[in-house]
């Protein structure tokens, strides 16, 4: 439609009164927040013992001393987190449609899988890099790498893929059988359904606890620091122990947050722009 | 002449750069029964939608029982505890039994008892042959059952207003009937009503205005033996050539 339209004096009363109303909205929130975060920094600052807090945590002196080792501490982090990462969601996978595989002839491979995911959510993450890292290379064992950092990933692999399968599942799951149906319908067979139809839905459903499993094992990569491997908590535990301070561990923390928060922040773009997609207008 | 419940004026809809309403003007008197018809993307369920405010209109005015609800200061939620709406897709909270179903905004909203929204819940479901279905699991009922439930949970408030966005579309022939004559019954009651229809038969028999809609716009209405019958628009005539069954 082309014809000229323009509001009337109503409507422009109107959106009169919904910027009102908005910025009646930011004063408050933003009122709100600054207040709450100034009382809680005041209750910092002004408790007893934070000058020697300040001095122990915070000194700007140490912070910068610790730095470069900590950073190639930090890779070490990086690099376990983006290898591991890939490989878990494969491994997760192939356990979570093994769990739900219905064939006859498979049952052998659901019952490993049932086994797997019991065993291996059940170990604590650190017990099972202790045990890996320092047990594997005792070994021995001809052909595969015996250092402590790679039997530590394996053991982060371990851990988080029997984690991630089971959130795979409930996706798959919480696919409507009416979706399988229609695949059916159409001749696809089973392992097609699942490939096709089931799995990306569920995958796309799945997607913040997967983020939230991923951010977990970001920060879990410090546990190989348990298995003596020189990641960053270790770099840092290392110069605060040599020097009687502890400010390199708020900065390895810091370095945690930066690493976590662009995965966030990618995620919940993805995440809005399927919705858009497949609701569009129907919102 | 009752008073109007529901008077539209000017009402304007768009999103973004597409119009979607626009120059709607609608009285709907107490007890009247207005039905929309028009070919799908006319802007029926936008009109709906607009009415209890899940949707924003772009311009124009709307008066509910005299007050202008189109305010930006009115509550959304105080209009829509007075206005009932039921949806194609039936929209069941498929977690909740029948009954809890029908139960919770009575006492969520409205703060009726426990006892008392279960007695009146349970009064309306049996008046509409559910009685068998009160504690099943919505996903466990036909469509037509379906429907049903969600129609006795729009009604579980006591709504001055109700809106039905086409609500046989996704019932199979048969499971019509059932849905309709609940429809005809309460329009005989004197519930008020708007609702958007391909059912011209239906349309024919119980309303008190048609309105058919086109591109976004009222193009006619009137009570049906005029609008049904000796439509003035080429486009109706058009439209309810394809629409209407054979009279014979």
């Amino acid at each position: 439609m082309t014809e000229p339209w323009s509001p009337s004096e109503r409507e422009l009363d109107r959106r009169a009164v919904r910027r009102r109303q908005r910025a009646v909205s930011i004063t408050v929130a933003s009122t709100v927040t600054v207040v709450v975060f100034g009382l809680l920094l005041l209750g910092i600052v002004t408790s007893p013992g934070w000058p020697s807090v300040h001095e122990l945590f915070f000194n700007g002196f140490h912070a910068r001393e610790s730095f470069d080792a900590i950073l190639k501490g930090f890779w070490v982090n990086v690099k376990l987190f983006l290898i591991c990462e890939p490989v878990i969601l494969v491994v997760a996978l192939c356990v979570a449609l093994a769990r739900t595989a219905r064939a006859p002839w498979l049952l052998p491979v659901r019952l490993l899988a049932v086994g797997y995911t019991d065993l291996f959510r059940g170990i604590p993450t650190i017990l099972l890099v202790v045990l890996l890292a320092f047990g594997m290379p005792a070994l021995r064992l001809q052909g595969i790498p015996n250092s402590a950092l790679f039997w530590a990933g394996v053991a982060l692999v371990l851990s988080y893929g029997a984690y991630v399968a089971e959130v795979f599942r409930s996706g798959i799951d919480s696919i409507h059988p009416s979706q399988v149906s229609s695949a059916a319908a159409l001749g696809l067979s089973r392992g097609q359904t699942m490939r096709f139809v089931v799995v990306p839905q569920a995958i796309r459903r799945v997607i913040p606890p997967l983020l939230n499993d991923f951010v977990s094992l970001q920060k879990d990569t410090a546990l190989v620091a348990a298995a003596g491997v020189f990641d960053a908590v270790f770099a840092a535990r290392d110069y605060g122990n040599f020097n009687f301070n502890y400010t390199p561990l708020v900065v390895v923390a810091g370095f945690f947050v930066l690493m976590t928060v662009p995965l966030a922040r990618a995620t919940d773009w993805l995440q809005r722009r399927w919705m858009e997609r497949e609701r569009a207008g129907a919102l | 002449m009752t008073a109007a419940l529901l008077e539209l004026t000017d009402v304007r809809k768009s999103y973004g750069d597409r119009v979607v309403l626009a120059d709607i003007d609608l009285t709907v008197p107490k007890h009247d029964v207005v039905c929309l018809i028009g070919s799908s993307g006319s802007g029926k369920s936008t009109l709906l939608r607009c009415l209890n405010l899940l949707e924003q209109i772009d311009d124009g005015v709307i008066r509910f029982g005299g007050v202008e609800i189109s305010d930006p200061r009115v509550d959304p939620r105080s209009v829509r505890s007075r206005i009932g709406m039921v949806f194609q897709a039936y929209n069941l909270f498929p977690h909740l039994t029948v009954l809890d179903n029908c139960v919770l905004a009575p006492m969520r909203v409205h703060g009726v008892p426990r006892a008392e929204a279960v007695q009146r819940a349970r009064e309306l479901l049996a008046r509409f042959g559910l009685s068998d279905q009160v504690d099943k699991h919505p996903d466990r009922l036909s469509g037509g059952q379906q429907q049903r439930v969600a129609l006795v949970r729009a009604l579980c408030t006591e709504p001055e207003l109700l809106l039905l966005d086409e609500i046989t579309a996704a019932l199979d022939p048969e499971l019509v009937g059932d849905v309709l004559t609940i429809v005809r019954d309460l329009a005989e009651a004197g519930t008020t009503m708007v609702l958007a229809t391909h059912e011209m038969s239906f349309a024919r028999d119980i309303a008190t205005t048609v309105c058919f809609l086109d591109g976004g716009r009222i193009l006619e209405q009137g009570p049906p033996s005029e609008l049904l019958v000796s439509p003035r628009e080429e486009r109706t005539r058009e439209f309810l050539k394809r629409v209407l069954p054979p009279t014979g």
